[in-house]
């Protein structure tokens, strides 16, 4: 997994409700492919006009922000499909970080597997954030810097945010969960022991 | 005093990993078409064995062809996922469901048919459905593809404990009104991340009431209120249910004492609690772009989402009822199962689907098929002008070639209204497989209990 410390950016404003994970990457791009390339087809459906060119009106293609690596978003960001296509896909289009004042659970958790941070935070500093940003076109950078737990935002008000522990740890370090398991094999073999005699209808498979 | 949920869980923590966090060891994962052939080469690759094979099953679903007579190259990018499926798990020793044989399906779908679920047991899969599973009183939950290839490679999970919310469904159920309208009646009151964070158990009356499938369908949904796990406390109809099933326990009567302890004792907490009265409910259908835009079948189109009412190409102030309907869709883990079957056959009434609408019928499982086809409902839905067709997610997600096409409007029985779901530009209407049916006929949308035969049906005349 790719470490994250800190990432100072301009961020884009894109504060709609309920963009499930559908709409980050249609399924039709995940089969068959691997976790590379998917970046130009992230958002796909709203992001090119017909003749497949981008589309303007899209907040992703304006130029201050094209190829910025923190998301601004609303309630419920990455919701429905457990596809982690959908943070590879961000990632894949240089997104670092996602702020929004929730997420959906999945992608929540896809998100700490691969070093794309999501950040909650209320949906007024998310706003605040947005409003400050587009006050000073090209110009707003926002810093999250994951070591202090803070968001500066573009008018250096410096802003903390909640990350677990243990996901924090395993981002700034870029550690991988399977080798960290590996140090509980004992547990589990006498977990498994013990269960088998407890519940042996469990077992039997 | 512990609740279901909390029991389970503390039965199947294998180390406390501090912050919150448990090692949660899996009892079973499953595995698709879609990601599985690949999770488990990642896990290989990197070095790591499939750890316990005997525990995770596998199933070709997602890309498969639903079309009659299909096989494995019917849709030639599905077929390499498919032959990866089979190259992996024969090679892990892992137990895979091949196109055509007994206990081949949608995965959510085949996990209870089979008894691979159980009460009292965890349960992963690389899909956000996973919350089926709940409905038989386990921990299932839905997973991406790193934390698959963890479960994979250690049978195990490191995982944040959620919360616990209870719904519960207070009432006798009105005339009509399925499980799947209870669901979406609920995410439409309670909204789409009402559960963001929690583990959902539905209880209640009018859940206690409900079949076993019937509570598969309201598990299902549970991941569109943002919740990836809900379940339903196991009792005698789930054990009526299980008994027999493939892979049910040999020793019965143990697993059934054991069952029995597992419902919340009376007082146990809840972080969150909501009660729905079923007098409330009516058939549901949504109108926008995300199951919590969702309405009674009598309401008007309401204004408020000018996105939403543009994709799906809506006034507000419309009548739902009588928007006419291209397509109409009966399938997914949702309610593909063989009561939703009946319920939709018994719809019909020797009336036949309206002209210009094509209308599919997609059994859940390879068995669903079998026992739907034995008591002749195949010939009564292709009488009626449907296309039986061969089990699979089809058109729920359309990642098999097959797809609604751009601006035509469909009623699914499926859980995902959002853009571009069931294809490029496709307008979806999520809504019960008997309201689907009546829509199929009828070449709109329209009140099931105004078009229902006099047949009395499990849904339709809302008793047992």
């Amino acid at each position: 997994m790719d470490s994250f410390v800190t990432v100072t950016d301009i961020a884009v404003p894109f504060l709609r409700e309920n963009v499930n994970t559908d709409v980050i990457i249609p399924i039709q791009r995940l089969v068959g492919t691997g976790r590379e390339g998917l970046g130009p087809y992230a958002f796909e459906r709203q992001r090119y006009l017909a003749d497949g060119s981008d589309d303007p009106a899209f907040p992703l293609n304006r130029p201050e922000y094209k190829g910025s690596a923190i998301l601004l978003a609303a309630g419920n960001f990455g919701c429905g499909s457990s596809r982690e296509g959908a943070v590879w896909a961000l990632m894949g289009m240089g997104v670092r970080c996602v702020i929004a004042p929730s997420f959906g659970d999945i992608f929540f958790a896809n998100c700490f597997q691969n070093g794309l941070l999501p950040v909650r935070l209320p949906m007024e500093v998310v706003r605040r954030i947005a409003a400050q940003t587009e006050a000073s076109p090209g110009n707003a950078r926002t810093t999250v810097d994951l070591q202090r737990r803070v968001v500066v935002t573009p008018t250096g008000e410096e802003i903390p945010f909640d990350v677990d522990t243990r996901n924090r740890e395993a981002m700034l370090h870029g550690l991988d969960d399977i080798a960290l398991t590996r140090q509980h094999t004992g547990a589990i073999e006498a977990w498994r022991a013990r269960d088998r005699v407890a519940n042996p209808w469990a077992w039997t498979t | 005093m512990r609740t279901l949920f909390d029991k389970i869980w503390d039965s199947r923590v294998v180390a406390d990993l501090g912050d919150g966090w448990s090692l949660l060891y899996l009892d079973r994962v499953l595995i698709h078409d879609l990601s599985g052939g690949r999770a488990i080469r990642e896990v290989l690759d990197a070095g790591h064995g499939v750890a316990e094979p005997a525990k995770v099953f596998a199933v070709p679903d997602h890309a498969v062809s639903s079309a009659p007579g299909r096989d494995a190259n019917t849709f030639p990018t599905g077929a390499r996922l498919l032959e990866s499926l089979r190259e992996t798990t024969a090679r892990t020793g892992v137990r895979m469901f091949d196109l055509g044989q007994r206990g081949h399906g949608i995965v959510h779908v085949i996990a209870p048919e089979l008894g691979i679920v159980l009460p009292g047991l965890t349960l992963a899969c690389g899909d956000s459905h996973t919350c089926t599973n709940g409905a038989v009183g386990a921990i299932a939950f839905g997973i991406g593809a790193s934390e698959l290839g963890h479960a994979l490679a250690t049978q195990t999970l490191p995982q944040r404990k959620p919360r616990t919310m209870r719904i519960r469904f207070e009432g006798a159920r009105p005339r009509g009104v399925t499980a799947k309208d209870m669901i979406l009646h609920a995410i439409g009151v309670l909204g789409t991340a009402v559960g963001t964070g929690y583990a959902i158990e539905y209880a209640g009356s009018a859940v206690e009431e409900l079949e076993v499938e019937e509570r598969l369908t309201l598990c299902n949904l549970s991941i569109e209120m943002g919740a990836r796990t809900g379940m339903v406390a196991p009792d005698e109809k789930t054990f009526a249910y299980l008994k027999g099933r493939d892979y049910a326990p040999a020793d019965w009567e143990a697993a059934v004492t054991a069952w029995r302890r597992l419902p919340t004792d009376p007082g146990a907490r809840f972080d969150a609690e909501h009660v729905i009265a079923m007098a409330d409910i009516a058939p549901q259908v949504t109108w926008g772009t995300s199951p919590g835009q969702v309405a009674p079948i009598t309401a008007r189109v309401p204004a408020g989402d000018a996105a939403a009412l543009e994709y799906m190409g809506l006034r507000a102030g419309d009548a739902l009822a009588g928007t006419k309907v291209d397509w109409v869709f009966i399938g997914s883990c949702t309610n593909s199962r063989l009561s939703d079957l009946r319920d939709a056959a018994a719809v019909l009434g020797g009336r036949h689907v309206a002209p210009g609408v094509t209308a599919w019928v997609v059994p859940g499982s390879e068995m669903v098929k079998q026992a739907a086809e034995a008591e002749g409902l195949d010939a009564l839905f292709r009488a009626a002008g449907f296309e039986w067709r061969e089990p699979g997610c089809a058109l729920c997600v359309a990642a098999n070639g097959e797809a609604v096409p751009a601006g035509a409007r469909c009623v699914s029985t499926s859980n995902r209204n959002f853009v571009g779901r069931q294809g490029t530009g496709a307008r979806t209407h999520l809504a019960s497989p008997a309201m689907a049916a009546a829509a199929a006929l009828a070449g709109a949308l329209v009140d099931v209990r105004d078009f229902a035969s006099a047949t009395p049906t499990r849904g339709v005349v809302g008793a047992h």
